[in-house]
């Protein structure tokens, strides 16, 4: 006799307690807290808190540990919880050039205003694995006091040397996440879409723009990570309030630019900002942001990293890893309908093959 | 009505939920559009798709249209692949049993609401029913034209040569149209739709359908309608006209035919066997005395 098993409410059950288990590990070893995730993985929160597009330190070392170190699954679960969350309006804009820096640097200028400040990098590092750190090396050090310091772009920009920044329309901007994209999108709507894109998608797209899909010749007019003051205007009480500080990174790209009829030669930029410490990204997002103007700048369009749609349609790891991972679901009903079609068709390539042979 | 969900560990911010998951303010929103939906059949109207606790492509469109179509007094239906034990069936009844403590059944007429994954059930809808498609790719031109900007103009204009001339060059190449599942109807006479990955077989039973069917498209942002008692019709030619599959056999557990069924390999020597896809359909017959040539005395609901 044969039952039909196609699954069932136990097996979930006990997938989910396997995956609690493991989850835990040895238990030998003591559990991990939430605090130690947020000071020793500082780089994998700020990653979930960035492309999570949520600002809070907790949830997202939660959500790592929950995850089990796996950061799209992580985002996922900041994701799924950001958008619960009611939204009483926004922050007014903050402002990057009064940010108390812990790392600032630029590769344009040898020495500026502030000065160069390394911070807290791998840069120079040698990559050996740490000697010493297995069995908790510690380093004593004291950084300097967070100070802040003129943005290179607004220095170039005093000699009309590079393009200003857009004007504030004073508008509330579009919101992705309250309302459907539609193609083409405004400057806000694709600095959010690449804000929450994945890292590691920005970066390739990033590459291909160094590698000659898309060339722009990009410096780093200046990269910056520190503490920004987040205002809000209260319509009840009249004022600004300051809900508190998040940290960001934000990287001006600035590219050579010949000019047009109505503009002197000059350079322009490319824009990145993201919550946390999150360079690399930073870095990615300003490339791909330059890339993306191709139009508003009269270039040629031709390399991916230009395509808009494709671009920003693709960006973001949720979407992109659910319906990837969606193919692990059962088919059986369309992959059934197509069985049927191949029997059907090679038995007619096999009809004809006798039926031409009977005639040879 | 709130359903708390909160953690065990000490540490655990305490996080809580709506009733149905979703706020009401984003209810309100998605049936907004539902209702833009329904009012221009077939027409894919974009909406502000949230994050769900569930992953994109696996029913996220669908489950924001259930949560916002559903009351607390709805009986919920929820099949993947026309199974109520697939798994992710079983996982999307659950989320709505704990966010929104409704009523679930395996019975299709006892469902108010019925959510849906490629099946359509083989049980004739009822006015007072509400079908839920989930959908991976609303648009049905997407394959020939990849651009949303593109295909947006396409279907103001009504212009579906693109498509007629897929289907044309398919009898080209091979006698008769190769598709067999999401094969693309004419809404109300005027939008081209996706009736979602369902099979073919099912196309017929959107046509005239008493029950309001809705389709959910979470990743993509897009939900679009079938009013009851519209018209929809297969793309075909005169001289090839729509067909759908038809299964030399009955099922094997409850003797219908005239059914969608499933291909299950019994061993390694070719063995195989067909039964129906929709299991609450394949289990009523089976109550009801009807039997197949492997049906063995036990219904498949008291084995488990």
């Amino acid at each position: 006799m044969y039952v039909a098993a196609k699954g069932g409410e136990k097996a979930i059950r006990n997938a989910h307690r396997l995956l609690a288990k493991r989850r835990r590990g040895n238990r030998n070893l003591p559990d991990i807290g939430l605090a130690q995730i947020a000071e020793q993985l500082a780089l994998a929160v700020d990653r979930v808190m960035a492309e999570g597009s949520l600002y809070d330190a907790e949830l997202a070392a939660l959500a790592v540990k929950q995850a089990r170190g796996d950061l799209i699954e992580a985002i996922f679960l900041i994701r799924a919880f950001r958008t619960t969350l009611p939204r009483f309006g926004a922050s007014t804009p903050v402002d990057t050039g009064a940010m108390l820096v812990r790392r600032r640097v630029s590769a344009t200028f040898k020495d500026l205003p502030g000065g160069q400040l390394l911070g807290p990098t791998f840069d120079y590092t040698h990559r050996l694995l740490g000697a010493g750190l297995g069995e908790g090396g510690e380093a004593e050090m004291m950084p300097a006091e967070p100070e802040a310091m003129p943005r290179v772009t607004d220095l170039l920009g005093a000699d009309g040397l590079i393009e200003p920044a857009p004007a504030e329309e004073g508008e509330e901007p579009f919101d992705i996440t309250r309302a459907p994209v539609a193609f083409p999108v405004d400057r806000a709507t694709r600095l959010q879409m690449l804000a929450r894109g994945d890292e590691g998608y920005l970066l390739a797209l990033g590459y291909s723009t160094q590698r000659g899909f898309g060339r722009t010749h990009p410096f780093v007019g200046e990269i910056r990570f520190g503490d920004v003051e987040v205002s809000f205007f209260a319509e009840e009480l009249g004022f600004e309030v300051s809900p508190g500080t998040v940290q960001l990174t934000e990287c001006q790209m600035v590219t050579q630019f010949t000019g047009s009829a109505s503009t002197p030669p000059q350079f322009t930029r490319g824009y990145g900002l993201v919550f946390g410490q999150c360079e690399r990204k930073a870095m990615s997002m300003a490339l791909v942001e330059r890339a993306l103007r191709w139009a508003e700048l009269g270039e040629e369009k031709g390399a991916p990293a230009q395509d808009e749609e494709f671009v920003l349609a693709h960006s973001d790891n949720v979407q992109a890893t659910g319906f990837v991972e969606h193919l692990k679901l059962p088919h059986y009903v369309d992959f059934q309908a197509e069985l049927d079609l191949v029997r059907r068709m090679r038995a007619e390539r096999e009809a004809a093959a006798s039926l031409k042979e009977a005639a040879e | 009505m709130n359903a708390m969900v909160t953690g065990s560990e000490a540490e655990m911010p305490e996080i809580g939920y709506n009733f149905a998951y979703l706020d009401e303010q984003t209810k309100r929103m998605i049936r907004r559009a539902i209702l833009k939906a329904i009012a221009i059949p077939g027409y894919q109207v974009p909406f502000a798709a949230r994050e769900m606790p569930m992953p994109y492509g696996w029913g996220t469109g669908g489950v924001q249209v259930t949560a916002a179509v559903l009351g607390p007094d709805d009986v919920l239906k929820v099949i993947d692949q026309g199974a109520d034990d697939t798994t992710n069936a079983v996982a999307i009844r659950g989320f709505f049993e704990k966010t929104a403590r409704v009523a679930t059944t395996t019975r299709t007429g006892e469902a108010s609401v019925i959510q849906t994954r490629h099946r359509i059930p083989e049980q004739k809808l009822s006015e007072d029913q509400i079908l839920v498609y989930q959908v991976p790719i609303p648009e049905p031109l997407r394959f020939l034209e990849p651009r949303e900007t593109e295909t947006r103009e396409l279907h103001a204009l009504a212009e579906y040569g693109l498509m007629h001339v897929k289907l044309y060059e398919d009898i080209a190449r091979h006698g008769h149209i190769a598709t067999t599942y999401a094969y693309p109807v004419e809404v109300a006479g005027r939008y081209v739709m996706d009736p979602s990955p369902i099979p073919k077989f099912d196309n017929p039973k959107m046509d005239d359908c008493p029950a309001l069917q809705l389709f959910g498209a979470g990743r993509e942002k897009r939900i679009y309608a079938i009013p009851p008692y519209t018209r929809v019709v297969s793309l075909d030619f005169e001289d090839h006209p729509f067909e759908v599959q038809h299964f030399a056999k009955p099922c094997a557990m409850c003797g219908a035919r005239g059914v969608y069924l499933d291909e299950v390999i019994l061993d390694d020597r070719g063995g195989r066997m067909f039964v129906c896809s929709d299991t609450d359909h394949c289990e009523t017959r089976q109550a009801e005395g009807h039997h197949g040539e492997m049906w063995g005395g036990m219904l498949a609901e008291d084995a488990r």
